[in-house]
């Protein structure tokens, strides 16, 4: 087991908890999944599961169950920077391929893969709620809209430094 | 110009916070419904208003309201989808974002009406950043009494609580979304029950999308009969419009329910026009689950009538000649749109939301969108155009939610009205994957049977 939860954060996780009526307090279990994976480096690993568990007081399996379920759910490792580009038929008239193309070219990764300095991942979704900003893409909790191959580049080169400037 | 009522005040500076709201009206409806009217009068008005679900199927409000079970001693629950995931759409989104204590306000005066004092909004996963806006809205109108105990001075006690998904478009669908707010996956009830008699936790509750709720605020302000004046028949208000694909100003308009589908894409006051100065070929004007329609049929009715935004005439011709209004997501496609690609894009979307459950619709989305591959890419058979016509009718209504009918229709549908293009890509296997069919006679004007 692993406590993802700094100090902090575990005061978020108690309200999180007292939003709902006395003894229903699994229907926190999807808010602290989102939590833990945010708080444990973008992903899901077992014990960290087995961790959020045992604050519900439930049973494992009924969090793997979840957490198999929701595709924002990463059960293993990613790259520090997740681009998720979204691929449905009003992205892709508005020309969504040509954006993954260009992602996988300048990272020189395939979708699903992680590049080899451990920073970006290239992911392709289901339809965002932004089809009319399209091509877009998910990167964090944000959306970047619009999506051109120069405003890709230019978002890599933003990720590229920023994380040079955390080490 | 149409009327306005949700998104009038939505670009007024500062308008996200409690003071600029109220400043501008905000929370008068509140105060109005909370103080002076009883909660059936509430539900009453309502009713009058004729307001329709605005989530995708329609239903009155009012009257699912009304079916609520009231038994002593139980909770009732107002559950808010905010869940939003339905191709084209972006409505809901949009509300949130620029214009929250909207919802809020329209939280609050539902949770009185129905009695519910423990709200929550279930807002899609992907939309983080919202929750924030939201749950600050919360704070502010909790601040200011609009939230928490005793709102108002009136005894009346509601919280509001935001719950966020985690990537699952199944969890739009009611039964679904409260799984997935009990913290289970996502699997849709067998109905019955109906929530309005066993939901949240087996208590009674009503799920009402976003843009519903909302709409309320206006209805207590102005009165529901004065509601029901705007827009036709049973298509009352105003209705918010998701536009995109290739069309010159994508966004989300508000309309009255009386414009043309001609009008909303060629004014410049909606999508002004095609964009690249291209020619219409389809529309998908509901989300990507309804029909989709060549322009021929989307501009007119098989009746030679101007085709009109609104529920009415939107599925006028059933689904032979017509489609529905659905969430409002209203896709648009021009002449060098691909009718095979787009919908292959669409079934691999259902076989990838798919909960699993049923088999008609867990084997049937995954074989539609490998027949539809085949075609695509030149490797199809006639025979196979066929095959996806008989697989998605054994998939209609067959299962246990509509996720099985939204899959199967918009293959249905082009099918339907675009036989021509896939059986083209059936005989020019390779001349396919070089250019697209292109606009063919979809445009053209179709003959009206004259009585
Ligand atoms: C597969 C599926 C997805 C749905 N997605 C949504 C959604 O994202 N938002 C929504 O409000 N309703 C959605 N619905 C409709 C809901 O089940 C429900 O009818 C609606 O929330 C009721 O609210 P309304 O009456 O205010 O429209 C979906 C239905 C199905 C079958
Ligand atoms: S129709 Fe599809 S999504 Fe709906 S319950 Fe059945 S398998 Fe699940
Ligand atoms: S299709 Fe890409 S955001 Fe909707």
């Amino acid at each position: 087991m692993m406590n993802p939860f700094s100090e902090a954060k575990m005061k978020q996780v108690d309200k999180i908890i007292a939003r709902y009526p006395e003894g229903k307090q699994k229907a926190a279990l999807i808010p602290l999944l989102n939590l833990a994976q945010e708080e444990s480096g973008g992903w899901l690993s077992e014990p960290t599961m087995d961790y959020v568990a045992g604050l519900l007081k439930i049973e494992p399996i009924e969090v793997y169950e979840v957490a198999t379920f929701y595709s924002m759910f990463n059960l293993q490792p990613v790259g520090k920077y997740v681009f998720e580009v979204c691929q449905t038929g009003p992205c892709m008239i508005r020309g969504s391929e040509d954006i993954v193309k260009h992602i996988k070219k300048r990272l020189g990764i395939d979708v699903g893969e992680t590049s080899a300095d451990g920073l970006f991942t290239l992911k392709v979704v289901e339809c965002l709620g932004a089809c009319g900003y399209a091509p877009m893409m998910q990167l964090g909790k944000y959306f970047r809209e619009h999506l051109t191959p120069e405003k890709v580049d230019k978002i890599i080169d933003e990720c590229t430094q920023k994380a040079a400037q955390q080490n | 110009m149409g009327r306005k009522l949700l998104l009038e005040k939505a670009h007024v500076e500062g308008i996200r916070h409690f003071d600029v709201y109220r400043r501008e009206g905000g929370y008068k409806a509140a105060e109005k419904a909370l103080t002076t009217m009883a909660p059936d009068a509430v539900t009453e008005e309502v009713k009058k208003s004729g307001l329709r679900g605005r989530g995708g199927a329609g239903f009155p409000a009012g009257m699912k309201w009304s079916f609520l079970a009231k038994p002593e001693g139980i909770p009732r629950y107002l559950v808010c989808n905010a869940d939003e995931s339905e191709p084209g759409t972006f409505k809901d989104r949009y509300l949130m974002e620029f214009i929250p204590h909207l919802l809020i306000e329209g939280l609050v005066i539902s949770s009185f009406a129905l009695g519910s004092n423990r709200t929550y909004i279930y807002i899609r996963g992907e939309y983080a950043w919202i929750v924030d806006i939201l749950e600050e809205a919360i704070e502010e109108a909790r601040a200011n009494n609009f939230v928490g105990n005793n709102i108002l001075g009136t005894g009346f006690n509601c919280e509001i609580y935001v719950q966020r998904g985690a990537g699952a478009y199944i969890c739009g669908e009611e039964t679904a979304l409260l799984e997935s707010l009990e913290g289970k996956r996502g699997n849709p009830r067998i109905k019955p029950p109906f929530p309005a008699v066993k939901g949240l936790w087996d208590s009674p509750t009503v799920v009402n999308n976003v843009e519903t709720l909302a709409a309320v605020v206006p209805i207590i302000n102005i009165g529901g009969e004065e509601y029901a004046k705007i827009g036709v028949g049973k298509s009352t208000g105003t209705k918010l419009i998701s536009a995109c694909g290739n069309i010159n100003k994508p966004g989300v308009y508000e309309i009255d329910m009386t414009i043309s589908v001609e009008e909303f894409i060629y004014s410049d006051e909606y999508c002004g026009g095609i964009a690249n100065g291209k020619r219409l070929k389809a529309c998908i004007p509901g989300g990507s689950s309804v029909p989709i329609l060549p322009a021929n049929l989307l501009l007119k009715t098989a009746k030679g009538e101007p085709r009109i935004m609104n529920y009415e005439s939107l599925s006028d011709g059933g689904f032979a000649t017509g489609t529905m209004m659905g969430s409002g997501g209203f896709i648009v496609l021009d002449e060098d749109q691909c009718i095979v690609k787009n919908t292959l894009t669409l079934a691999r979307f259902y076989r990838h939301e798919s909960c699993g459950q049923c088999s008609p619709c867990r084997e049937g989305t995954g074989w539609m969108e490998k027949i539809l591959k085949n075609i695509e890419y030149g490797k199809g058979k006639k025979s196979d155009i066929d095959l996806l016509w008989d697989i998605q009718r054994k998939i209609e209504g067959n299962t246990i939610c509509p996720l099985g009918d939204a899959a199967a229709w918009p293959v249905a549908a082009a099918i339907r009205h675009f036989r021509d293009e896939f059986e083209w890509h059936v005989d020019h296997p390779v001349e396919c994957l070089q250019r697209n069919y292109g606009l063919a006679g979809y445009a053209e004007p179709l003959a009206v049977a004259t009585a």
